[in-house]
């Protein structure tokens, strides 16, 4: 009986402040006066050191003329302009910078990975040279290497390289011939709308009737008849309204077309260049990452090469290469920052600017935190559906 | 019952014969790794058009035709230019970065004192060397001396003001100087902000985690220079007035805030990797939270990520070339400053400098990932499958 009672007994506790509870509770209680403290402290100076500046803090300062002139706009813009349009033209300017690089960066990089892969010695040997001599220098010095080890001592326009299709290279940039749309071409846009969606509907008809019957339907060239022809009709229909504005030489300088900056064209290159490097490594794990029983597998079926690589094998290593892939997509267009190196007017170099003329330093920096921070998780949210539709589906 | 009979059995090896001559020998080698099928040979000859075609022009600017001596720009330019070369000249004036080298290196360092990053640079070997070489014992010693007396004694080096050697402020480094100082620093402050940052993620307490949920997600989700611009423009405004900071510290606290960041990242997943037995026996045994951690976790899981730290490691030293855009010159930013300078100015200056700062980039990155696939296999214990 007595034994019993001992067992009823509460089990013996620890001392008071060796329960880890109390102890979480009294730690996080430290760090949070420690943390509002500082931030106190910090705010305190800030705003005595503002006070001291006589700069007014809030956005206000963006409804202010800018006064300075930015040499590459997507939108209309000119010194008189507001700060905050300024931004805006930075803004559009990553944009374009980001995704142009992370289609080429992503072309490029899958060759590089697919070519280390090679069964052929001399493709594997000069992909592996690209990968190692660019994953192991500073994107930074890429970027000055295009601009001024390569664009800036090109020919003046006096002596422009002649290249293809009516297009000139010189050190002002590229010069290509520019699409004048006449009446009438709205036509094509919606042909090749209605190209493409009906494209879309043949391929899920195709895909059903396959499933239910084991019929196969010549998938890619209807849609390529389809998405080509449809806008074709159009432009003969509407009367041919389309025309090119050449860009010719003059004297000094090359008139109309449309002229691609070297500033663009070094950012642009060097950064799809640099991230190339990393996504081929990736694409190369992806497809390593697929074991060789899968293809073997495929093969026994009686499935040719290309049908393995396309339904078998490229599948699974997408799983395996779309999270880093993003990773790198994010790491590009936070890059594309560097454009401020070379006096391309991106947004942390407009900012900047805006920064210098106003003092307004916690201001523009905010904006740019919260401006990248989204496109962050912009990019991670269109990659995160893209994988979902990849990932694994299991019982 | 019949006896086995066993005669037909061979009693003495069979002389190992050499391969069929179809497969051995450089035909073979040609037919299997150029020429497999047609696909293949066409893929070969492109490849050889393309190497034919960039290497002769590569070796022509970088050996045959570079200028390897010279004082001023006549030796680069050509005859057009106003220099001594033909016209039509297209060579590596390596003589620019002959004659600038020592700028390269040290930056606007007084030239008389420049015994005094020699002398870091060597202490910086002699301890380094023993470190990545296995066999080498007293590593713990070692350790200590590379981790806590060299940083200190490399600091009063460098600075000076004490013992009689003069005071060299920061603004006066440069080029190479900077560029290693910066990494080093951003390597051994940040791995321990990156591991504390990791378990503060992975805490329980909800507070704490996070603070460093926030903190690595919101670094991780900018850019670099964007964080310098914030450690350069508004650290001081944070700051009492009259406080001022010194620009190389600002600097490195940016690099070493950002890195840590990813450093926290690259922890985790080894954090992750670790079993959940091994915390529960480290509990069961009664051993304390950083017992856990420091005896049975982080060895385990740090040696997971090696490659991965290695990584961060190299992009961090990557990353060093930006301090540039704020205004400092490390190599990157010396040999860019040295392209304006009149007495050099040619076509080939801006290409030789930058192609020499990329080849002494690539040496370190290069480096660094060869010793970590090195560590990788030496440490690699085959759990793995």
């Amino acid at each position: 009986m007595a034994s019993q009672e001992i067992l009823r007994e509460e089990p013996s506790r620890g001392s008071f402040i060796n329960d880890p509870k109390v102890r979480g509770i009294f730690f996080q209680a430290v760090v949070v006066i420690v943390l509002v403290a500082l931030v106190w402290w910090i705010v305190q100076n800030t705003i005595d050191n503002l006070t001291r500046l006589r700069i007014a803090s809030g956005f206000g300062f963006l409804r202010g003329r800018a006064g300075f002139d930015i040499s590459d706009s997507a939108i209309a813009y000119s010194s008189d302009s507001t700060y905050g349009r300024a931004i805006l033209v930075g803004f559009i300017n990553t944009l374009i910078v980001a995704v142009a690089g992370i289609i080429t960066a992503t072309i490029i990089g899958f060759i590089l990975g697919i070519g280390r892969l090679s069964h052929n010695w001399l493709i594997r040997k000069i992909c592996m040279v690209y990968v190692e001599v660019f994953r192991n220098i500073p994107p930074l010095l890429v970027i000055f290497f295009w601009y001024s080890g390569v664009l800036a001592v090109l020919p003046i326009p006096r002596e422009s390289i002649n290249l293809p299709f009516g297009s000139f290279l010189n050190q002002r940039g590229f010069y290509f011939p520019r699409a004048v749309w006449g009446d009438g071409s709205w036509l094509i846009f919606v042909a090749l709308l209605v190209g493409i969606a009906m494209a879309w509907f043949v391929a899920r008809k195709a895909r059903q009737r396959q499933m239910a019957t084991g019929q196969q339907f010549p998938v890619f060239w209807t849609s390529a008849a389809l998405i080509v022809g449809l806008p074709l009709l159009a432009y003969a229909l509407s009367g041919f309204p389309l025309s090119f504005d050449y860009p010719k030489q003059s004297t000094f300088n090359l008139t109309g077309g449309f002229q691609v900056k070297p500033e663009f064209l070094s950012l642009y290159l060097a950064l799809s260049c640099y991230t190339a490097a990393f996504i081929a490594e990736i694409v190369r794990a992806g497809i390593m990452g697929v074991s060789k029983g899968q293809s073997e597998a495929a093969g026994a079926l009686g499935l040719r090469p290309g049908s393995i690589l396309r339904l078998v094998v490229v599948p699974q290593a997408m799983r395996i290469i779309i999270p880093p892939l993003t990773s790198q997509y994010l790491n590009l267009t936070k890059n594309s920052s560097l454009a401020i190196a070379i006096g391309y007017p991106d947004l942390t170099a407009t900012a900047g600017t805006v920064l210098n003329q106003t003092g307004q330093a916690i201001e523009c920096v905010l904006i740019m935190m919260v401006v990248y921070l989204g496109l962050s998780l912009l990019t991670s949210a269109v990659m995160n559906v893209v994988n979902a539709r990849m990932a694994l589906v299991e019982r | 019952m019949q006896e086995h009979d066993t005669s037909w059995v061979r009693t003495e090896m069979a002389l190992s014969q050499q391969a069929p001559a179809g497969v051995r020998g450089l035909g073979a080698w040609i037919r299997k790794n150029l020429i497999a099928s047609t696909g293949d040979t066409i893929l070969t000859i492109v490849g050889i058009v393309l190497v034919a075609m960039i290497l002769p022009q590569i070796i022509n600017w970088a050996f045959i035709n570079a200028q390897w001596t010279g004082t001023d720009r006549t030796f680069c330019a050509t005859v057009a230019q106003g220099g001594i070369q033909p016209d039509g000249w297209s060579g590596a004036c390596w003589a620019f970065v002959n004659a600038k080298f020592g700028q390269f290196m040290f930056g606007r360092y007084p030239i008389d004192e420049r015994w005094r990053p020699i002398l870091v640079a060597v202490l910086f070997v002699v301890l380094l060397v023993p470190l990545l070489i296995p066999r080498v014992p007293r590593k713990g010693l070692n350790a200590i001396l590379f981790f806590l007396v060299l940083p200190i004694v490399a600091f009063i080096l460098l600075t000076g003001g004490v013992f009689g050697l003069l005071h060299v402020e920061t603004p006066l480094w440069g080029g190479l100087l900077v560029t290693l100082s910066l990494s080093f620093v951003g390597i051994a402050v940040s791995l321990p902000i990156g591991i504390v940052l990791a378990l503060g993620r992975r805490s329980k307490m909800p507070i704490v985690k996070t603070l460093c949920v926030v903190f690595i997600e919101t670094v991780r989700g900018i850019p670099l220079i964007t964080v310098l611009f914030m450690a350069s423009v508004m650290l001081p405004l944070f700051l009492p007035a009259g406080v001022t900071f010194d620009k190389l510290l600002r600097a490195l606290i940016g690099v070493s805030l950002f890195a840590a960041a990813y450093m926290a990242e690259v922890v985790r997943g080894g954090l992750q990797a670790i079993p959940k037995g091994q915390y529960e026996g480290a509990d069961s045994l009664g051993l304390g939270y950083w017992q856990k951690m420091g005896l049975i976790v982080l060895p385990q899981a740090l040696k997971l990520v090696i490659p991965g730290i290695v990584n961060t490691f190299i992009g961090m030293f990557k990353d060093t070339s930006l301090v540039y855009i704020i205004g400092m010159f490390d190599l990157l930013g010396v040999v860019k400053l040295h392209f304006s300078d009149a007495n050099w100015a040619t076509p080939q200056t801006a290409r030789s400098g930058l192609v020499f700062a990329a080849f002494v980039f690539w040496l370190f990155c290069f480096g660094m990932s060869r010793y970590s696939m090195f560590t990788e296999r030496r440490l690699d214990t085959s759990y793995k499958r």
